[in-house]
């Protein structure tokens, strides 16, 4: 008879402790399994939401004001045009739809409208240092942003990239065709160069309603400003930006302002520092109650075990077969705790996920491993003074009566 | 000579001071002899099996095993000179409760040995022998006393030891049970030639006894030598 055999069948003998042993290392990993998975689900959910507003990353010039995101570029100074490429030949992950801008305000008549120059795609993809680059010209999607055709319900998505626009073509906000009377089709006429309004846009409440989108080039020779723009709207990632991505940015144009819509990133930054802080703090509870509890369980089979193990020890077993025998037991019931609480965990997540939360939580398979980990972890840590006062032991303990 | 003690003491520390269960006690023990061990309650009887089985450690003194000395500080060597020389029976059997019989006399042999098939071949003769070839896949709590007592002879001939310690084997056993494994260790001192050493209450028992020692408070008062003994 194998020392494994000798243990399967003392855990076999003793079915109701193994149950009770077993419900506790299901249950912490359980835990643990569930609050993760809840957590990586729910940050992906308010990142993909957060990228559904559109561009959230705005690089304006070092002196420009940043009260309000959405007006910031208005009258700002301007930098070089040259800075996009800067941006997009870098090797840096989790942006996407880089815009850049030059804003002004003009006159239309004795209307005060905000002009501002945009670069359609057609025009950016032109550009073969920027295909290089390999993010604009390819239309490579930050990592968390929705896949596939894309389906914004928030009009505020009109901000985040134009496919082609001529260089007498405009479009309007809806403040502005109702205040110039103007739609589709209609000619506007800004610093004596005339302009086909093509598209209407929808009203979003913020200054976009007011504003005037043209060609970039065109408007850079309206203003006279040369190559120059105030601003360069990228949609960023928001898991990149919670890891850092605003830095990276900041270190490859160290002249700029890089803002974010400051509110919202920094609540998603913060509910995401939560949720792992929350997974961190069970995680050391389920780790230290978890191997105290196993400790105590171990502790408790070594005592009623006390006879036994006399008479291995009694026939010659030395202390490293008793080690072996407990700790290899405090395995098994960790890797069938582990396996089991993983399984639990993801379970009731899936269930939970979608009554509480409204979101769907999927199996995330990696954590099946971390589960192993940390509940062999869990019960090596726990059985390890158990195990060396057994070996302790004395051989003629079988020879006093109960 | 098979086993030799020399000046073994156990002291134990008690709240009223020292007591010595054995004190300063020599003994040889030859090869192929049925030595029996009486006295009254805490005469160090137990006490001075558990040390000749290496199950506990003197306080001083030395013991030799064939010629050489063990070394009472080592518990590896203890624990070997327990599995490959030494076959215990106790009063109160000694089974384990969640194994059968066979795998009882198994767990002795995987010590020395991890053939699983050539370990519960020998259990099974074993069981046979000790008369229970149809009882081998019972558990301890399905066989009697007497059965299970000849559970624990079969388990400690399992290594084919030299020295078999016996504590009051027929302690927990009626008058015909008890003659029933005395026979049993007789047959094994006579035909297999292994030393026994067997404490006991019973002077029935004691009768068995080819060398017979009487200890009083921890020293030998008496020892009987019979005359087939001496001649040997």
């Amino acid at each position: 008879m194998r020392l494994t055999e000798l243990t399967l069948k003392e855990l076999w003998h003793r079915k109701s402790q193994l149950v009770s042993g077993l419900l506790a290392i299901i249950l912490g990993i359980g835990v643990i399994v569930g609050i993760r998975s809840f957590s990586v689900v729910s940050e992906k959910a308010v990142a993909v939401n957060l990228d559904n507003l559109g561009a959230n990353i705005m690089v304006l010039p070092q002196a420009a004001s940043v009260d309000n995101y959405y007006s910031a570029d208005i009258d700002a100074p301007t930098f070089p045009e040259s800075y996009v490429e800067k941006l997009v030949t870098s090797t840096i992950q989790g942006v996407d739809n880089l815009s850049p801008k030059l804003t002004r305000r003009v006159l239309v008549g004795n209307q005060s409208i905000v002009l501002t120059g945009i670069l359609p795609k057609s025009e950016i993809a032109s550009k073969p240092i920027w295909q290089q680059g390999g993010i604009i010209g390819q239309q490579v999607n930050a990592s968390c942003a929705p896949t596939g055709p894309k389906k914004y319900a928030d009009a505020k998505l009109q901000r985040t990239g134009v496919d082609t626009l001529a260089n007498n073509d405009c479009f309007i906000g809806s403040g502005i065709a109702t205040k110039l009377k103007l739609k589709e089709g209609s000619v506007l006429t800004i610093m004596d160069k005339q302009f086909t309004v093509v598209r209407l846009l929808p009203e979003t409440g913020t200054i976009d309603d007011d504003r005037v989108f043209a060609n970039l080039h065109t408007v850079q020779a309206l203003l006279g400003t040369g190559e120059q723009i105030s601003a360069i709207e990228i949609m960023g990632c928001c898991s990149a930006i919670s890891n850092g991505l605003l830095g990276k940015l900041r270190n490859i144009l160290p002249d700029t302002r890089i803002t974010t819509i400051g509110q919202i990133v920094s609540t998603q930054i913060a509910s995401n520092k939560m949720m792992n802080k929350i997974s961190l703090v069970f995680l050391i509870i389920i780790l230290f109650v978890g191997s105290i509890s196993i400790g105590n369980y171990i502790w408790a089979n070594v005592n009623e075990r006390r006879k036994e193990i006399g008479i291995l020890r009694m026939i010659g077993y030395h202390k490293r077969h008793i080690y072996y025998i407990l700790m290899l037991k405090a395995f098994i019931m960790a890797l069938v705790g582990g396996i089991a609480g993983y399984i639990v965990g993801t379970l009731a997540a899936a269930w939970l996920g979608p009554q509480f939360a409204g979101i769907e939580v999927r199996p995330i398979y990696m954590l099946l491993l971390v589960s192993i980990i940390i509940s062999i972890t869990i019960s090596i840590l726990g059985s390890v003074i158990p195990a060396y006062l057994a070996g302790k032991i004395e051989p003629f303990s079988n020879m006093q009566e109960d | 000579m098979l086993i030799q003690i020399k000046n073994i003491t156990k002291r134990y520390q008690r709240h009223n001071g020292a007591i010595n269960a054995v004190d300063n006690l020599s003994l040889d023990i030859s090869k192929g002899s049925f030595v029996t061990i009486t006295g009254a309650s805490g005469s160090g009887k137990t006490t001075l099996l558990l040390i000749l089985g290496g199950l506990l450690l003197p306080t001083s003194g030395k013991m030799i095993y064939n010629g050489k000395e063990i070394n009472l500080n080592n518990e590896d060597e203890l624990a070997s000179y327990r599995s490959k020389h030494v076959g215990f029976v106790m009063q109160s059997f000694a089974l384990v409760p969640y194994l059968t019989a066979v795998e009882n006399v198994m767990i002795a042999l995987n010590v020395k040995n991890n053939d699983t098939k050539k370990n519960r071949n020998r259990a099974i003769d074993l069981l046979e022998w000790v008369g229970l070839d149809d009882r081998t896949t019972h558990y301890p709590k399905e066989l009697s006393a007497g059965q299970q007592q000849r559970v624990a002879i079969a388990r400690a001939l399992a290594n084919d030891p030299d020295l078999l310690l016996a504590d009051e084997p027929t302690g927990n056993l009626d008058p015909a049970l008890s003659e029933e494994i005395m026979n049993i260790l007789n047959e094994i001192n006579q035909n297999q030639k292994t030393t026994i050493v067997m404490v006991t209450h019973s002077p029935a028992a004691a009768n068995y006894g080819t060398v017979k020692i009487h200890l009083h408070e921890g020293r030998l008062k008496e020892q009987t030598v019979q005359e087939k003994e001496l001649i040997a």
